[in-house]
């Protein structure tokens, strides 16, 4: 095992596989760059690690996960039933608050879903290549994350067998949906996102489902793999178009996701309702997507290195990496928190201060308090490296993140709603068991989708690995022959990570 | 050099007189890593070959100009995609919310909502569903637009055929030669496969 520039071992366990040894590859120092994949480094190890995961027999632990996730979204089954067949007064929406854990939930959802194209594509455009480690499952989350969020707005509507009225489709009716309406734009956006990203998320598996076909050792598998992998055979013919395709879809999809959370807060912003109606609502909601998504993406991913034997490949690197931006972000969702004091303040308008104070100090001030700790004082402790390297504390905080951002999205929804312009229609808004049970059933929806990704598909984009390992590989060569005469700066740094 | 009878595993053991004789597609030669793949790649290019490909577990970089590649025709397709959605984007728009044609029949006719009193048709309040359309379709041709210059999916490849092809999505690279290259002959090609280091030449039978 030879230890490269920057690694330090962590545990002293050398019978440890490499995938579950913990190594601090997050060194600072930009001369001695360490290297994204650790272990054992070559072309076959990568394979036979992202195969195995899809091919070998099932783990109990898997199981019990999987008839966990799956009674939970049995619960999102019976509530959604019963919500369809009953009505929607079943679910504890009312005058004032029209819009009650549905677009809560929905807004969640929608957000989560943004790390994984942040992953997939502006890190592409950005030439991160530690994103090859990760992006497939945050694309994979990204995709579930999407499907939960489509649920709610078509069930909450009341007659959700008429959904199909939000698209433009000729009718004897002679009615059209209204396009000037944020609330179309959000079947587009959220259509549009749902398809791309499962393009964009498929199209980057096919040469990995290859990579199951050739190594799927019973028939009806090599079947399944190799229809889903369309007769791949790595030509460089299909690569380079491929790669072009990848380009520009990543290209395509970076204006698409800001659009999308852009748009979405525009159901909010293009209302004259105080606490809403804010221009600031585009970017907040976008920073607040990418930081609450990047928690998702380390409270899937934390567990998943570690039950899986994928610590030589999603190292302790790409965990910072993640919690930095997580730090970003959050203190992006900060600021825009100060602005909306600020601007509330400083408007002179009474209504527009009442909603902030009403936020802090009314009835709903515990879910603002709980959002202000998990979103504003627990990403703090992201600025120091001790914490940006600890996985337990990392989980903490991410899944802290988490629900911060879930009660981000109710206070802005509940407080703003309860409590409008005319005192004589105050109200309050309690949730029912329907909508208790829906929101854990979306979470168990969400986990479903994703253990059996993990089951059957490729978890790590093992072919984008192996390139990024050519590379260092390479770096690596040029490096030790730089060494001889005397190491020059510009070779050592040359090609950037 | 080459063991033919264990590398052709899924290939048909013997012929039973009816069976047509298998025809021969091309050759391959293996090669174990990306240096000695790229030096092949560009003699079989200076050697003029036009039917041949060099098949890798991933995109290896510079390959393009070692085999003489030309650039794709895919951002010429996305751009027409793309222009065409901003188009038909912005004519659905108009024509449903701002139209209104008593002449069609009233499932194909506009319907012009006045909304509090704001402009029958505006760019800025249409932008949003304009701008996603044109996404959706950019990206549907630029996903189906790669598979269908592609020829994908093909699911039946003589490639395939070949056990040690197996190792195309793990660690090896083959260059592939095919007999419909006017330049093909096979023991002139072998000859030159076998001369640029690789690790085994085999025959692929269609």
């Amino acid at each position: 095992m030879t230890t490269l520039a920057g690694e330090e071992i962590l545990e002293q366990a050398p019978a440890l596989p490499a995938g579950l040894r913990e190594v601090n590859n997050t060194s600072d120092d930009p001369r001695a760059r360490p290297p994204l994949i650790l272990g054992e480094r070559t072309f076959t190890s990568i394979t036979d690690q992202v195969a195995d995961l899809a091919t070998r027999p099932t783990r109990l632990a898997w199981y019990i996960g999987f008839g966990f996730s799956l009674s939970l979204l049995g619960l999102l089954g019976v509530t959604v039933g019963y919500l369809i067949l009953t009505g929607v007064g079943v679910l504890g929406n009312n005058i004032p608050v029209a819009w009650g854990f549905p677009i809560v939930n929905f807004v969640f959802w929608v957000g989560i879903g943004h790390a994984g194209t942040l992953i997939s594509a502006i890190l592409f455009l950005f030439r991160q290549n530690w994103r090859t480690a990760i992006n497939r499952f945050a694309e994979a989350m990204t995709i579930f994350a999407v499907m939960c969020a489509g649920l709610f707005p078509g069930v909450h509507v009341g007659r959700a067998w008429l959904a199909y009225w939000l698209f433009p489709i000729p009718n004897q009716m002679g009615l059209w949906p209204q396009a000037r309406s944020p609330l179309l734009w959000d079947v587009f956006a959220v259509g549009t996102y749902a398809t791309v990203s499962l393009m964009f998320w498929y199209m980057g598996m096919i040469p990995d489902i290859a990579v199951l076909r050739d190594r799927a050792k019973d028939r009806p598998r090599q079947i399944i793999y190799g229809i889903l992998s369309l007769g791949w055979t790595g030509s460089s013919r299909h690569w380079m178009r491929f790669e072009r395709a990848y380009l520009l879809l990543a290209a395509l999809a970076t204006p698409l996701v800001l659009s999308v959370h852009s748009v979405v807060s525009f159901d909010f912003a293009t209302a004259q309702l105080p606490g809403w109606h804010s221009t600031i609502f585009p970017p907040y909601f976008v920073a607040g997507a990418i930081f609450g998504g990047f928690a998702m993406v380390l409270v899937l991913a934390i567990p998943a290195r570690q039950w899986f034997g994928l610590k030589n490949l999603i190292t302790l690197r790409h965990l910072e990496n993640m919690a930095k931006i997580m730090l970003a972000t959050g203190l992006m969702v900060d600021y825009a928190y100060g602005v909306e004091f600020f601007t509330s303040w400083y408007s002179g308008q009474p209504y527009e201060q009442f909603v902030i104070l009403n936020r802090a100090l009314g009835p709903y001030a515990w879910a603002f308090w709980v959002m202000i700790f998990c979103n504003v004082v627990a990403p703090q402790f992201l600025w120091f490296k001790k914490v940006r390297t600890n996985v337990w504390l990392l989980f903490i905080i991410a899944n802290l993140c988490n629900a911060g951002m879930w009660f981000e999205r109710f206070v802005i929804i509940i407080t703003s709603l309860h409590r409008d312009f005319v005192p004589g229609s105050w109200g309050m808004f309690y949730p029912t068991w329907v909508d208790l049970g829906m929101l854990a059933g979306s979470f168990g929806l969400f986990f479903t989708m994703f253990l059996l990704f993990c089951r059957f598909l490729p978890v790590v984009a093992a072919s984008e690995v192996k390139a990024v390992l050519a590379q260092e590989q390479h770096r690596e060569h040029r490096q030790h022959a730089a060494k001889a005469p005397g190491l020059q700066p510009g070779e050592a740094a040359g090609a950037g990570v | 050099m080459m063991d033919r009878s264990a590398d052709n595993l899924a290939s048909p053991p013997a012929t039973d007189g009816n069976a047509p004789v298998p025809s021969l597609y091309a050759l391959m030669g293996e090669f174990e890593d990306v240096d000695s793949l790229l030096a092949a790649a560009e003699k079989v290019r200076d050697a003029g070959y036009r039917d041949w490909d060099v098949h890798a577990p991933f995109p290896v970089h510079g390959i393009d100009k070692a085999m003489g590649m030309r650039p794709t025709i895919l951002p010429w397709l996305s751009l027409g995609a793309g222009l065409a959605g901003v188009a038909g984007g912005t004519f659905l728009v108009w024509w449903i919310n701002a139209t209104s044609t008593a002449a069609l029949p009233a499932t194909l006719s506009g319907y012009q909502y006045l909304i509090s009193g704001k402009p029958i048709f505006s760019l800025p309040a249409n932008i949003p569903i304009i701008f996603e359309l044109t996404v959706l379709i950019t990206s549907i041709v630029t996903f189906l637009g790669m598979l269908a210059l592609n020829r994908l999916p093909m699911l039946y490849h003589p490639l395939f055929k070949s056990a040690r092809f197996r190792r195309v999505t793990d660690d090896r690279f083959f260059v592939v030669i095919e007999a419909s290259d006017p330049q093909f002959d096979e023991p002139k090609t072998r000859a030159l496969l076998e001369g640029l280091g690789s690790t085994a030449v085999e025959r692929i039978e269609d």
